[in-house]
């Protein structure tokens, strides 16, 4: 039974619940019972909440055997990526300088998945403030890739595709600002979605690139990812950057989504493909090809300054960050050191003690570029340059309906193997990057293996506010294959 | 000592915190010394995760007071970070705004004893306020975050002032300026007003112009501590040219505070650090257009200014500079008097009896003299019956005070404190021959025409009002005593 | 190539306005790390952006403004509640004797 349960989608367990075939805590003690089986090894977990979870799913449950009106995702339980703030547990960012941080308020997402009556069990690991692509720079905790424990799970959402993948939770938010949520979906073999830039709210989503940050859903299948866009998206008063619902009117996501786009034009870049592994090529041209056979128009376009995102994105989002991260001074919450002889040294030690490695390279590139003197050479240059890529995207967007890549030139790669130089890290985000620069929305859909049995992901870029588009072109791909119904043998 | 031609140059940076309720980007209440660190949000406290929020009416109030002050309004505007690390500064960035200020290239006119001088003003612009640490409890700091986040408005002049008198002038001006427009209570005993005077020298000597180092005096909260402190300073640049022949340099700006018990600026910082502050776009807050629209909204609240007010007080009234400053000091002052005055009542008695009973009683009651239940007509009408004779100076306080209490009319609050002049002259000649009678002496001495006279002639007056209570209208009196001595 | 993008000196100065204690390890390790970063991130000036605006961001939005309405603080004792150093009523810091600087 329990088993059974594990294998359904949100959308199949949220019916079975509302309609009483399924309880919520049956499906909370599912997910328990695996966690508690198999988390010690996968790592996905930074905290669980298993006695609140099984009330609250007590609670709705009570509420279904009553009669009352229950949300879009009643009793589903959903973890959440630990750099989005909630009111119960901690909130640690996988850092040291907050692992024992309580926030006083929820996330406006967080709010709104328990206002669907979703059940959040527990909150995952990720790079520290975010910041990588393999989760190896969490400061807490080690998180793997539940297709091959030797290797990573992708990051910095590596804790919530882990967990989707390993049947952990039914689906999880993550954040994107760069392809933290893509590519780890990618790699763990799961659906992820970017939201456009404004979408969702990032009230209460600890900031690391504030013009980049987006949070969104990573679960079984495309249209898990819309009904969970379906719950998050919408105007929060209290964050500035989030669209108004006359700009970009919010729309029922999961309605049409078994509609196919009529007409598909799919842009490529034909260039792009030489900087990936053979396998990942094959995989994603074979996907694109699938698209053609049912009748979509490919067009090859250029994108001429797509090879410059990675030199404009580590200044943009290290300034930022270097920025977003002053708060953390182990003055009014968060680590202090013991050894701060003056006021300046509490700020130096304890920034010093608790911040890693990675964390402290972009803080250091960060303030580089912000500094006097170099403001215009590097972060100046990167904000016009920013504005290149973008109109790469418009032009691309006015001939085609989306633009197709893959999501990482590499699957999963072996736990540590890149960690030596960061360069070289950052040198693997080169196709989930420009996406965040230019604000659009990006999916990872699972379209293949490698010869290790490893996901391969199809990245499907769709234009400004167009996710409903995005999704069903995600789900034509979905209905001819079963990639993504394939799981991981823990 | 030696007699130095010297010009004394300040530009001078203002904050004023405007008269809103909540902070510049969250909801917390601007309270005056509440208890510390209870209106503290998530986004005060620069909480991970927490975003701004721009207040409307604060951004409206700083575009009003630029508007005011002649800027020119940027069409576009958007917010900054500013970055350095102390314990008051929560988030350690403050947003401002840094390239592109609401308003710039403006000026404010102040009184000087030479005519209204123009002092041009650089920028005005937003920026959020730091928290308070404090020192005084041990060997260690206190922090507390009530004040982070206040709105804060930044005027900046050029550096037009030439007297440290002049200083405190703009100072007082600005202050006058930001309350007639409602944007601030500049009130200084709750810091609303804060100064930081950047003070140098121009000096004539040798055939030559020497300019001193400039010195920037942080953090003045009164206009004595201004105009002192510039003063000083002044002084202080004089004397340590003269001794050493130190003069303005890249890099040797040095910044003071101010010892308001000693009455000395204090050095802080001996050379201007290499400040790097990274400002760059605050990329959580959208920038700010100002249209049309919104402008013409927000300027439907401009009003006359208060010195133009004072000027035309004294040119299109009569009154004095003095008298027109006082009733100016205050918007709803100056325009209750300028309406009793349009209702009919003259000028110079209007002034009076607002400034010799009014604004006593205002201040008594802790509000404005337009407060007090009188409204300009019936001021008006009072200052009527006082020009015709009817009452006289004295009662015409007496039934201000009794107004402020009845909604009677003033004639009537007269007749019932039975304060109306006799002006019949048949009645009070009768009243002026009985004291000619029995006065033989003070007559005489009154028709003398030399020294005695004058006295005797007040001693006259003084037993026709005794004898008719002080009911008779003087004026009528008068004329009856001199027609009957013949003087 | 040969001289570094970022010298040991400039890494100093930089993790001082960072506000990071390094050690000497890391300061070297910086040094190198950064200046390679530093050095692939010249490839942005092989564009010619002299006619290009900076984007700050993509929003297409503007004037996003909260009336003047008190909402409800956290009162001190939720503000104080993750203090690492507070005496209930304030955060506590050691002593501050400098006034605030750009360094």
């Amino acid at each position: 039974m329990s088993e059974e349960i594990l294998k359904l989608s949100c959308r199949e367990l949220q019916r079975k619940i509302a309609k009483g075939e399924i309880k919520s805590s049956e499906a909370v003690s599912a997910v328990f019972t695996r966690i508690e089986k198999h988390d010690a090894q996968i790592g996905a977990f930074l905290s669980t909440f298993k006695q609140d979870a099984l009330a609250r799913a007590k609670e709705i449950d009570g509420k279904i055997a009553k009669g009352q009106s229950v949300g879009a995702l009643a009793g589903v339980p959903i973890a959440v990526k630990d750099n989005m703030c909630t009111a119960f547990g901690a909130t640690t960012c996988a850092s040291k300088i907050l692992e024992n941080f309580h926030s006083p308020y929820n996330a406006t997402v967080i709010d709104k998945l328990l206002a669907a009556d979703a059940v959040i069990i527990g909150k995952t690991n990720l790079d520290e403030f975010a910041m990588g692509s393999s989760t190896e720079n969490s400061g807490l905790k080690k998180t793997v890739n539940p297709w091959d424990k030797s290797r990573v799970p992708g990051g910095s959402s590596g804790g919530s595709a882990a967990a989707v993948a390993a049947q952990m939770c039914f689906a999880a938010l993550g954040s994107d600002t760069g392809g933290s949520i893509r590519q780890p979906a990618s790699l763990c073999g799961v659906a992820g979605l970017k939201p456009t830039y404004g979408r969702v709210s990032r009230y209460g989503l600890v900031a690391f690139g504030s013009s980049l940050d987006q949070i969104g859903p990573l679960t079984k299948d495309a249209a898990d990812c819309a009904l969970m866009l379906n719950v998050i998206a919408g105007h929060d008063e209290k964050d500035s950057t989030s669209v108004d619902e006359k700009t970009a009117p919010k729309c029922d996501y999961l309605a049409k989504i078994d509609e196919p786009v009529k007409g598909l034009k799919i842009a490529v870049v034909p260039e792009l493909f030489q900087g990936a592994d053979g396998e990942v090529v094959a995989a994603v041209k074979g996907a694109i090809e699938l698209y053609k056979k049912s009748g979509a128009e490919i067009i090859e376009i250029k994108m001429p300054h797509f090879e410059y995102s990675v030199a404009a994105y580590y200044i943009i989002a290290t300034a930022e960050a270097s920025s977003n991260l002053a708060r953390y001074d182990g003055v009014h919450y968060g680590y202090r050191t013991k050894k701060a002889g003056d006021y300046i040294e509490v700020y130096t030690k304890s920034r010093a003690e608790a911040f890693g490695p990675e964390v402290k390279r972009r803080i250091m590139i960060g303030t580089y570029a912000l500094s006097s003197g170099y403001y215009d050479a590097y972060y100046l240059k990167a904000l016009k340059v920013r504005n290149l890529i973008r109109s790469d995207f418009i032009a691309a967007f006015q001939k085609a309906d989306c633009i197709m890549m893959p999501i990482s030139p590499t699957t999963a790669f072996k736990i540590g193997e890149k960690m030596a130089d960061p360069l070289q890290m950052y040198l693997l985000d080169v196709y989930t990057l420009a996406v965040n620069l230019a604000g659009v929305p990006g999916m990872s859909v699972p379209c293949g293996f490698d010869k290790n049995n490893l996901p391969i992901g199809l990245q499907i870029i769709g234009s400004t506010f167009q996710e409903e588009k995005l999704l069903r072109i995600a789900k034509m791909f979905e209905n001819q294959t079963d990639f993504h119904k394939k799981k991981p043998q823990l | 000592m030696t007699n130095v031609d010297y010009k004394i140059i300040v530009g001078l940076e203002i904050h004023v915190q405007m008269a809103v309720r909540t902070k510049m980007f969250c909801g917390c209440e601007l309270a005056f010394a509440a208890e510390p660190n209870s209106k503290v949000c998530p986004v005060c406290l620069g909480l991970p995760g927490a975003l701004p929020v721009m207040n409307k009416k604060a951004v409206e109030f700083a575009i009003l007071t630029a508007t005011a002050l002649g800027c020119k309004i940027a069409e576009f505007t958007k917010w900054d970070r500013k970055s350095y690390y102390y314990p008051d500064l929560p988030k350690n960035y403050q947003i401002s705004q840094y390239d592109l200020p609401i308003g710039s290239n403006g000026f404010i006119e102040i009184p000087t004893k030479a005519g209204a001088k123009k002092i041009r003003i650089r920028r005005v612009h937003l920026e959020e306020d730091a928290g308070k640490n404090i020192h005084t409890a041990g060997p260690f700091s206190q922090v507390d975050l009530n004040r982070a986040g206040t709105p804060l408005m930044e005027i900046v002049t050029e550096p037009d002032l030439n007297s440290a008198e002049e200083v405190k002038m703009l100072a007082e001006e600005l202050q006058r300026i930001v309350r007639f427009l409602g944007v601030s209570e500049a009130d200084m005993q709750k810091g609303h007003m804060r100064f930081e005077p950047n003070v140098n020298l121009h000096i004539k000597k040798g055939g030559g112009e020497h300019k001193t180092p400039i010195t920037e005096v942080k953090n003045l909260n009164s206009f004595k501590a201004l105009e002192k402190s510039v003063a000083f300073e002044a002084q202080r640049q004089l004397d340590n040219f003269l001794e050493s022949g130190e003069v303005m340099q890249s890099g040797n700006k040095k910044t003071f505070g101010w010892d308001d018990i000693k009455e000395v600026t204090v050095l802080q910082r001996e050379k201007e650090e290499a400040h790097d502050y990274r400002y760059f776009p605050d990329p959580d807050l959208v920038p700010v257009v100002a249209d049309k629209k919104w402008l013409k909204e927000i300027n439907s609240k401009l009003c006359e200014l208060p010195l133009k007010m004072q000027g035309r007080f004294v040119s299109g009234y009569g009154l004095s500079d003095y008298d027109a400053g006082v009733l100016t000091a205050d918007k709803a002052t100056a325009e209750f008097f300028d309406s009793s005055v349009k209702a009919g009542g003259d000028a110079k008695r209007v002034c009076n009896l607002i400034t010799q009973k009014g604004l006593k009683i205002a201040n008594e009651k802790n509000c404005k003299v337009s407060e007090l239940g009188i409204s300009p007509q019936r001021l008006a009408q009072l200052a009527k019956l006082a020009d015709a004779g009817q009452i006289s100076a004295t009662s015409a306080v007496i039934i201000f005070e009794k107004m402020t209490e009845s909604e009677d009319e003033p004639d009537k609050i007269a007749e019932k404190l039975n304060l109306i002049q006799k002006s019949d002259a048949g009645e009070l000649e009768k009243i002026v021959d009985e004291v000619i009678a029995a006065n033989a002496q003070a007559v005489e001495d009154a028709k003398s025409g030399d020294k005695k006279s004058k006295k005797a002639y007040g001693f006259l007056m003084g037993q026709v009002m005794q004898k008719s209570k002080g009911t008779a209208n003087p004026q009528v009196v008068a004329k009856i005593l001199a027609a009957k001595l013949k003087i | 190539m040969g001289q570094k993008k970022i010298d040991i000196e400039q890494v100093r100065q930089v993790a001082k306005l960072s506000r990071l204690d390094l050690s000497e390890d890391e300061i070297a390790q910086f040094s190198g790390q950064l200046s390679a970063i530093l050095e692939y991130i010249e490839k942005l000036n092989q564009l010619d952006t002299s006619k290009v605006e900076p984007l700050a961001h993509c929003l297409p939005i503007n004037n996003c403004l909260r009336e003047d309405v008190v909402k409800q603080s956290l009162g001190t004792e939720k503000t104080l509640a993750n203090a690492p150093q507070s005496d209930g009523q304030f955060f506590i810091v050691p002593k501050i004797l400098e006034e605030p600087g750009g360094l």
